[in-house]
């Protein structure tokens, strides 16, 4: 055991990340900006307010190798005690518009929050659904939209940067 | 479609609460109430309720409990007898209300969970009752992402249905695409060009080597091993990119198609998936040999959350959660559809029923689907992708489709005017969610995300 994974330490099986020259331009406009903006890191605090969970897992895909989000001293928290971002999908469900507001409420100032997917940003295939209140700036404050069904991991990184460079 | 009497409803009854059929789904539509039931075929049966109240399912066969609760919310249908007669999917105006089932007994404490949970998931709300560090009983809420999709459903047209049905669960996307273009092909009398039907196959194949590949990595990380998800998502994420290339989406979303697919699978786009598929044989062995040898990891998976075989059986359980505990069933094989019927491949079964046994059922997957993918690419037939599909009503179809986590169940009929008149789509996770609460029982709190892991019960693909 200790072999293996010694071997995947010493010559990782993760490979060096790939060279891809719009992940390196943004990676060194987010670093920037971000440190002007927000010192060192920016919390994350990621809400399902009705998501399919399309976007829940390439949000997820942030963390792989391939993006690691840690890098930009961006980074996901458990609680929306600790967070800056809340970055909301879904088309808002009746049954989570509670939760959502409680989220927000409970989430400290300065914040920002991020409508993520076509839902998040106007309901997407969900919209006239009398289960659904519509889409996130319908409940809370939106300060950055990101579309996409789902988003791609690099448009959602993109999106983040946009929000630095905006404020 | 066999309208019944409600004698024979409570025949049919009699039969599930014996254990001689399988529960394929119960749901509703106004003055209606239908059940699916798997014998050696699947059967409908649909009984009318010109009162609106028909003998309840759950009253004998608990399965059908949270799938009643959930048709009345909805269409307002009231199963005489129900045993528990709480709104299920409806959380009304106040939804903190909601009376949880009292529990007794000295030194016990409760720990409410959710629903915004601390990682990146969806909502549900879990209650657990512990006696010290040991869960006596957990009562899932679920429910809050409920969106309407029935609803939605009635009066669309074909293609807003067929997004739709796409996006009932992300995760399950092409599976639940390929289920509702079956069942639009059986309403209708088409019949896709063969090579759609196959790529249809490496589309199914690739999208349950990804969430294998994912939920492997995301179990492990659960037990606090989290190299392994390390490697586990930066191959899936080659899943992925190679998804996007062949087929132009991530999760192949808007892929399939009724009448076929949207995208023909070009000779680089075949190179493109041996060599992905030659990467994960190069990789995944050696973490799964990681895994065996890990005592600190099996530690924690092995025994935990224990599933017996016999609740597996009785509720249908699909997918791992029931292929761990015994019950060997498997869509493509056990009810058979194109392209599988053509193909070689085993059906893994375990019996051990614990965390252990549903993260190597994973394993053993992703081996079957990596051969499943290279026969279909060695043997793709040549020709069109796509028929045409004119929507004319009324008519019916169903079909059953096996995603990454069991089988997905679409039934649907058309209207008159071609559009959709009624579709409803069952997700595995309706009969995976109620033994989750059984698996845990026993176990210590800190073992709850290892065993939820394990069955990655979709949370949208339930609340609809
Ligand atoms: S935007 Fe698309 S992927 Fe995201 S929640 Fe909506 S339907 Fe799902």
């Amino acid at each position: 055991m200790l072999r293996t994974l010694l071997q995947g330490l010493r010559s990782p099986v993760t490979e060096r990340v790939p060279y891809d020259p719009d992940i390196a331009a943004l990676a060194a406009n987010l670093d920037r900006v971000a440190q002007r903006k927000l010192g060192r890191s920016l919390s994350i605090r990621e809400v399902d307010a009705g998501s399919c969970n399309g976007c829940e897992l390439e949000i997820h895909a942030l963390n792989n190798a391939f993006y690691d989000l840690e890098r930009f001293g961006l980074r996901f928290v458990a609680s929306p005690r600790h967070a800056d971002v809340l970055m909301v999908t879904g088309p808002v469900t009746r049954n989570m518009r509670e939760a959502l507001e409680r989220t927000w409420r409970a989430t400290p100032d300065p914040k920002w929050v991020v409508a993520v997917g076509d839902c998040g940003a106007g309901c997407g295939v969900f919209a006239d659904s009398p289960a659904c209140v519509g889409a996130v700036a319908k409940v809370v404050p939106v300060d950055l939209v990101i579309r996409g069904c789902p988003p791609t991991p690099t448009q959602l990184l993109q999106g983040l940067l946009a929000l630095l460079s905006a404020r | 479609m066999t309208l019944v009497d409600v004698d024979y409803w409570q025949v049919a009854i009699r039969c599930l609460a014996a254990g001689e059929v399988t529960l394929l789904g119960l749901w509703g539509e106004p003055g209606r109430v239908h059940m699916a039931v798997f014998d050696h075929s699947v059967v409908v049966l649909s009984l009318d309720c010109p009162n609106g109240h028909y003998p309840s399912v759950g009253a004998l066969h608990a399965p059908a409990i949270r799938l009643e609760r959930a048709a009345r919310d909805l269409f307002g249908l009231d199963p005489v007898g129900l045993p528990d007669t709480r709104p299920w999917l409806e959380h009304g105006a106040n939804p903190t209300a909601y009376p949880f089932l009292p529990v007794e007994g000295e030194g016990l404490h409760q720990i409410p969970v959710g629903p915004v949970h601390a990682g990146i998931i969806e909502p549900g709300h879990f209650r657990f009752t512990a006696d010290g560090e040991t869960v006596v009983r957990l009562e899932q809420r679920l429910g809050y992402v409920h969106k309407g999709i029935d609803h939605l459903m009635h009066g669309a047209t074909l293609d807003q249905a067929t997004r739709l049905a796409g996006r009932v669960s992300g995760d399950s996307t092409a599976a639940y695409a390929f289920a509702f273009a079956r069942a639009v092909e059986a309403a209708l009398g088409v019949e896709p060009p063969p090579r759609a039907a196959w790529l249809r196959g490496v589309m199914a194949e690739m999208e349950r080597i990804a969430n294998h590949l994912g939920d492997f990595g995301a179990i492990c990380n659960d037990a606090s091993f989290s190299l392994m998800l390390a490697h586990c998502a930066m191959l899936r994420e080659r899943v992925l990119r190679c998804a996007v290339t062949c087929f132009g989406h991530r999760l192949m979303m808007d892929r399939i198609v009724p009448g076929g697919v949207a995208v023909d699978l070009t000779e680089d786009g075949i190179a493109g998936i041996r060599s992905l598929i030659d990467e994960i044989r190069a990789r995944f062995p050696a973490l799964v040999d990681l895994y065996d040898k890990t005592a600190s990891l099996q530690d924690r998976t092995v025994g935990t959350g224990i599933l017996s075989a016999d609740l597996a059986r009785r509720f249908g359980a699909g997918g791992y959660v029931g292929r761990a505990s015994g019950r060997d069933f498997d869509a493509r094989r056990s009810i058979g559809y194109p392209p599988y019927d053509r193909l070689h491949f085993e059906v893994p079964v375990l019996t051990e029923g614990d965390v252990n046994a549903r993260a190597l059922i994973r394993v053993k997957e992703i081996d079957q689907s990596l051969s499943l993918i290279e026969q279909m690419l060695n043997q793709l037939p040549v020709g069109e992708v796509r028929v045409a599909v004119e929507p004319h009503g009324p008519a019916e179809g169903l079909a059953i489709a096996e995603a990454f986590r069991g089988d997905v169940l679409v039934w649907l009929r058309f209207d008159p005017a071609g559009g959709i008149d009624r579709c409803h789509l069952r997700d595995a996770s309706w009969f995976q969610w109620p033994l989750l609460e059984a698996a845990i029982e026993g176990n210590i709190v800190a073992d709850f995300p290892l065993c939820n892991k394990s069955f990655n019960c979709s949370y949208s693909g339930h609340d609809l």
